[in-house]
Parts: C-alpha cells; structure tokens; sequence
C-alpha cells in the first residue's frame, strides 16, 4: 500500500462524487503537494473531521467565504450571500461526506475507523496547529473559476497494538 | 394512504435537503419531522406517529445505531421501518446497523433518486398512481 497515493486517489474520488451527487456539478483536480504542517494563516472557512482507530489523523477542507456561501446556495437550493450558521453547516456537511468516503476506502487497509463529529471555522488572519507531526496530504480543486484544498493527515496511531502486514510490508503477524 | 416521515440529522443542511427530496419524490407524504439526534428522534415518536425514519449514524447526544436499537426495544416502534442514510460506509458499521435491524441503507452522498427507491420500499402506499 502506497498511504499517499491511495488517500489522494480516495479524496479526488471523494470530492467528485459528492460534487457530481450533491450538487450536480463537476470540478477538475488540480496539484498534489505533501506538506508537513497544518494549514498556516488564513482568511476564509476551514473545516475540520477527526478520524480515529489503529491509524488517526485528520481531514480538512479549505475555501474562501464566497465558495462556502456558492457551495451552501447550490446544495441547499437557497441563497447565501454571507457566512452564516447554514453556510458553516453546510461546510460541515461537505467535509463529512467527503472525509466519511475517505475513510471508508482506507478501512480495507487500515481497519476500522471512527470519524468526528466536524468542527468549521471563519475568520480573517488565523492560524490553525497540529499537534501530529505526520504529513498532510494535499490536494486543490478548482470549481468554477475559484479553487479550494482538501488535505488530509494519518498516523499510526500510538496506541495501536496490532500491526498492518500489509502497510509495513511485512507478512508477520504479532502475537 | 399519505405517510408521515421522520428525519434525523445532526446536520441541518441535510434536513433540508432530504425535506426537498421528500417533497420532490411526489409520494404522498403528509409530514416530515425532524430531530437533531436519536434523544430528540425518541421524545418525537413519542408523540408522533410516523411510518419511516430516515436517520444519519453519527451524530452527538444519541447517534443513530442507538437510536435504532432504542426502537427496536420498544414495543410501539419496533416496527417502524429505519433506513440509514449516512457516511459511515465500513462493514462494522453497516453490518451493527443490519444486526440491530436496520430496514435499509443509504451512503451518503446520496442522489435523489436512491431516496426515492428506498421510500417505495417502506412506503408503497405513498406511491403515486
């Protein structure tokens, strides 16, 4: 198992899917890039998902305010001009669905996963930090004429007891 | 025969979009109740009656596998058909679900027409003619 290519592989997917189902829109994949913090300063909305299990990390999405309120609009069918509680839960909802099809590919590998419940950000000039000093994986979206990212980071977790043969690459299996 | 529908989701942007998909289905549905959680979803069928509840698996306070479990112990909801719409894709859960007796299952991101299917399954009555 190759953990970068399959989660890049897994969030595009994702991030089709629920555009094309949801919305009934299309976006177009754009560069993938391994950075090794969280996302620095920001002005716009960030939304974040905890996953949990042998392995844990994080997924999240970023856009400006003017995508999360397009996103909320065509969703909901209604009109969002501002960021407000709709617009945010809506956010919230994308990252979900877009982060829940992510983890429920890398269970076949990683086995069971529990996802959280999303926390969303808004604001001008934050900076966000994570105490996990794995890599993120990152990967922008273009919809329309403006972009968004969808970046996600794992790690074996700490407490993990039992190997994955098929991620370290060896066939032993602990007693 | 019109249908009463319960739908539970901590997200409320998923409620409206399952109320507009309801709506847009032309099954005829009477009332669509909403809950945020499986404790809201309960004090609700207390005091409703409903013929199917749509509900997401994980949500705060009550999530949807408890909900569930919930009705089928109880002996005036035990019947009540419960469809899972929700992320939540993995065998563990899908299969507690199935266990737990779950009527059917809806990953999301879902279309309007996979609801549509479901709601003929659990609701001929609703059909249009």
């Amino acid at each position: 198992m190759n953990l970068k290519d399959d989660l890049v592989q897994s969030l595009t997917r994702a991030v089709e899917g629920v555009f094309s189902t949801m919305l009934g829109s299309q976006v177009v994949p754009g560069e993938v890039t391994v950075e090794h913090q969280a996302p620095t300063a920001n002005d716009g909305v960030i939304s974040f998902i905890g996953l949990a299990g042998s392995w844990a990390g994080t997924g999240c999405v970023t856009c400006s305010p003017a995508m999360a309120c397009r996103f909320c609009s065509q969703m909901l069918m209604t009109e969002a001009t501002s960021v407000n509680e709709e617009v945010l839960d809506a956010i919230a909802e994308l990252t979900n669905m877009i982060i829940g099809s992510v983890k429920t590919d890398l269970e076949s590998e990683l086995g069971p996963l529990g996802l959280s419940i999303p926390t969303v950000v808004f604001g001008r000039n934050f900076q966000t930090k994570s105490a996990s000093h794995a890599d993120w994986f990152v990967r922008r979206f273009q919809w329309d004429d403006d972009m968004f990212e969808v970046r996600v980071c794992m790690t074996p977790s700490e407490r993990s007891t039992t190997l994955q043969p098929h991620v370290l690459g060896s066939a032993s299996q602990s007693d | 025969m019109e249908s009463d529908v319960l739908v539970v989701d901590d997200s409320a942007a998923i409620r409206k979009i399952l109320q507009r998909v309801l709506r847009q289905t032309g099954m005829a549905i009477r009332n669509i109740y909403e809950a945020g959680d499986g404790q809201e979803a309960l004090q609700l069928l207390g005091q409703q009656k409903v013929n199917l509840v749509l509900t997401d698996i994980n949500m705060p306070k009550m999530d949807g596998l408890q909900l569930l479990a919930a009705m089928k112990g109880a002996a005036d909801l035990r019947t009540i058909p419960v469809v899972m719409v929700t992320t939540e894709g993995g065998e563990a859960k899908v299969g507690e679900a199935v266990r737990l007796g779950a009527a059917g299952y809806v990953r999301k991101p879902f279309s309007a027409e996979q609801i549509k299917e479901k709601l003929a399954d659990f609701l001929p009555g609703a059909i249009p003619s």
